[in-house]
């Protein structure tokens, strides 16, 4: 799983029929030191995340576990919200 | 999930099995402002894109099967949405 920031949303009006009511948020992933690191995703949020807030998500078809038994079509997901995380 | 635009349709007689019927897109992955990255993608459309369409596809091998519909499809990227807008407030 990685850190990111979310930092938007993508409006999908024709999609597939499993992510109907899925809200889709876009993904800055962030280094330790919290500076954006890699490129840009839209992923799957089944946590209620909003923009401006920083997440963790996991990459993979892992991302439609949380709406399981829906078979989400999905390749990255928001299963976290982060309050706060420090480095040693 | 990463945001591309529709570039062309690939017709191909000979294929799998399981891509019957299928249709196959060209989509050419997007950076947030729109700018082409990295190389374009065959993706399996069943929701009916057509060229020059903003599109959500999905590039993982059973989350793309299972756009299809179609279980062990040799598949890894298929198109789930077709975007009206992407906001994004930095």
């Amino acid at each position: 799983m990685q850190l990111a920031r979310v930092i938007g949303d993508v409006v999908v009006t024709r999609k597939d029929e499993n992510l109907t009511g899925i809200a889709l948020l876009v993904l800055q992933p962030i280094a330790a030191d919290g500076s954006p690191s890699g490129r840009t995703l839209v992923a799957v949020d089944s946590m209620g995340a909003g923009v401006g807030e920083t997440v963790f998500f996991v990459r993979g078809k892992e991302a439609s576990f949380p709406f399981y038994p829906t078979e989400v079509p999905a390749d990255a997901g928001i299963v976290g919200i982060v309050d706060h995380w420090d480095l040693g | 999930m990463q945001i591309g635009q529709v570039v062309g349709t690939v017709v191909a007689t000979q294929k799998h099995a399981k891509f019957e019927g299928a249709k196959l897109l060209l989509v050419q992955p997007l950076t947030l402002d729109d700018k082409p990255r990295g190389t374009a993608v065959i993706a399996v459309d069943s929701l009916g894109a057509g060229v020059h369409e903003k599109v959500l596809i999905v590039m993982e091998g059973r989350a793309a099967g299972e756009a299809l519909g179609r279980k062990l499809a040799p598949v890894d990227a298929a198109v789930v949405g077709i975007i009206d807008t992407v906001d994004i407030v930095q």
